[in-house]
């Protein structure tokens, strides 16, 4: 895509104002790209022209009107098939919601909508964002747009697919442990999870509940803030939602990084990081070193051990919470004789492996007898997990690693060994455990041309110095090192 | 061996999952993997550390945001909510005979 041809929230906003182009207009211009990109890409699951064109004429009428625009007004958006929308199919990449169609809004959809955005559709993504590289989703894996034999990462390789081929400006995703930035990094673009608790939970279909985060993913570090700052805030129907005031997120980015001090983990570029990667990302914190940063070596003892307690802890959540899909309420009904065979029918034909594999490992581990040596233990291992970052943020302002061991790799190429995919996980679970927000940033491609990403953890509710480090890191070219 | 084929059985009907042999034995051999990998946090001394539900913010404590004031609100979605039933008999959702005749 060409930069003649590439649209940035702010960009949209100008030429709307400037009455270059409606909001119309620009939707239609959006869905002739999904159209020519959607059948090899699979980054989209439903398109909902409907509501996007009453979305994007309302923002004509108001501009006919000369009245004052919403902040993301006409800005077209995708949202990720976890997060329900009213009328608009909701899956979850699964055949139990096949056919779902949610009667309300999610908490960060309804205030996109109130915002102006305009919702061209629901993306792709692994089922019930279980998953690293999109290959678990139901409808067929989502290929990258760099690199087409290539996974876009996962759960949100859907909305980091879009976004990456200029088919929306920007996308919500979520992340429980990495659902948001690893496939930005796979698709190079950047990717924002914020605090737990700092976007409301309301109509985020669970997965696992004290780890489930909404973010955004953009083309740039600028639209990230600006989709966070209609997200964020208080939520009565989320009762883990934090009240905590939202800055000015837009307001942070040009501060300058005087003397930011910037911690390196050395635990986070021992083994089985790709050396590529590795220089790519060094690089990366040179250039913050030269934007004023001082590197900080850390240690963070506990991040050996942050894959075997977030499999532990997300799966037995995941076990509870996809316990309400049973064919009774909602979603698909396989019959049966019997109440419970009627259960196990649907379950079984509705669920795809991984998310199978995951009910079982969850059921297991909180299955008594084992409760205290699997499940109660890996919460304690959560609490020196948190205790290492508290820890690090008494000594610096930020954490920069690498976001994923590798770039993207190829299609099919882990799907026969589970474990080997859930240990690629190994730098962005520690941050979901601890609940601190989380960014990755492009910082540059591998020789074969793959994007990869560099991370940027900040203490609880400094979403705005992670985003201001990004920023700096962006225009200094850090995207292209 | 961490787990039995009757263990993964037994599993699968805790969660109502229906498995085919052959699932049972795939699922067997990974979750055997993955459990012999968790095995790890066996070498941490946790005696005294205490387990960690929930990231609770500072000030979350005392201040109890996630209360809100105790009135009723209106909450009229039963039409809505039953359009998505699978087989419902207005106002209530239908299910096999659960108690035998």
């Amino acid at each position: 895509m060409s930069a003649a041809t590439s649209w940035t929230i702010a960009g949209v906003r100008a030429a709307l104002e400037a009455k270059k182009i409606s909001a119309r207009e620009l939707a239609a211009e959006f869905y002739a790209r999904i159209d020519s990109r959607n059948r090899e890409l699979n980054a989209f699951l439903t398109l909902s022209p409907e509501r996007a064109y009453a979305q994007a004429d309302r923002i004509d009428a108001a501009i006919a009107r000369g009245e004052t625009l919403p902040r993301l007004a006409g800005v077209p958006i995708a949202i990720k098939d976890v997060l329900s929308t009213q009328g608009i199919r909701t899956t979850c990449a699964s055949k139990i919601l096949e056919s779902y169609v949610p009667p309300y809004d999610a908490t960060a959809v309804e205030r996109l909508d109130r915002a102006g955005a305009v919702f061209l559709g629901k993306t792709n993504c692994d089922e019930f964002a279980m998953g690293g590289s999109n290959e678990n989703s139901a409808y067929g894996p989502v290929r990258n747009p760099v690199a087409p034999d290539h996974v876009p990462g996962g759960s949100s390789g859907g909305s980091a697919a879009a976004v990456a081929a200029g088919l929306v400006v920007a996308a919500l995703g979520t992340d429980t442990g990495g659902s948001i930035r690893q496939p930005g990094a796979y698709c190079g673009v950047p990717g924002l999870m914020p605090t737990y608790g700092r976007v409301s939970r309301y109509g985020l279909v669970a997965f696992a509940s004290s780890l489930d985060k909404i973010g955004p993913l953009a083309a740039n570090v600028a639209d990230a803030a600006a989709v966070t700052q209609v997200i964020a805030g208080h939520d009565s129907n989320d009762s883990t939602s934090a009240d905590v005031p939202v800055p000015d997120y837009s307001a942070e980015l040009d501060k300058p990084l005087d003397w930011l001090r910037v911690g390196v983990p050395e635990d986070y570029f021992g083994d089985g990081i790709d050396p590529e990667v590795k220089a790519k990302v060094e690089a990366g914190i040179s250039l913050l070193h030269k934007l004023g940063c001082r590197r900080v070596p850390l240690k963070m003892p506990h991040t050996d051990y942050a894959i075997a307690a977030y499999y532990l802890i997300a799966t037995a959540e995941a076990s509870s919470n996809l316990a309400r899909y049973d064919g009774v309420r909602y979603g698909l009904r396989v019959p049966g004789a019997t109440l419970t065979e009627m259960y196990r029918n649907t379950r079984e034909r509705g669920f795809g492996p991984e998310v199978k594999r995951r009910i079982m490992l969850g059921t297991y581990a909180l299955s008594a007898g084992y409760y205290d040596a699997y499940y109660l233990r890996a919460q304690k291992v959560r609490s020196l997990i948190a205790q290492d970052f508290a820890d690090a943020f008494q000594k610096v302002d930020a954490i920069v690693t690498p976001t994923s061991p590798t770039a993207a790799f190829r299609l099919g190429e882990k799907t026969a060994d589970p474990l080997q995919m859930y240990l690629a996980d190994i730098y962005t679970v520690t941050g979901s455990l601890a609940g601190v927000p989380g960014i990755s940033v492009p910082c540059g491609r591998t020789k074969a041309g793959l994007p990869i990403g560099m991370q940027i953890f900040g203490p609880h509710f400094s979403e705005g110095r992670v985003l201001q480090i990004a920023h700096a890191f962006e225009k200094a070219g850090g995207f292209d090192l | 061996m961490k787990i039995s084929r009757e263990d993964v059985i037994r599993v699968a009907e805790l969660a109502h999952l229906g498995l085919t042999p052959d699932e049972v034995e795939r699922y067997r051999g990974q979750l055997d993997d993955i459990l012999t990998y968790v095995e790890k946090l066996n070498e941490l001394d946790l005696d005294k550390v205490e387990p960690m539900a929930q990231v609770l913010h500072a000030g979350s404590g005392d201040r109890h945001p996630e209360l809100r004031q105790d009135t009723l609100l209106p909450c009229d979605v039963a039409v809505p909510i039953l359009a998505q039933a699978p087989d419902a008999a207005k106002p209530f959702f239908r299910v096999p005979r659960v108690i035998e005749k």
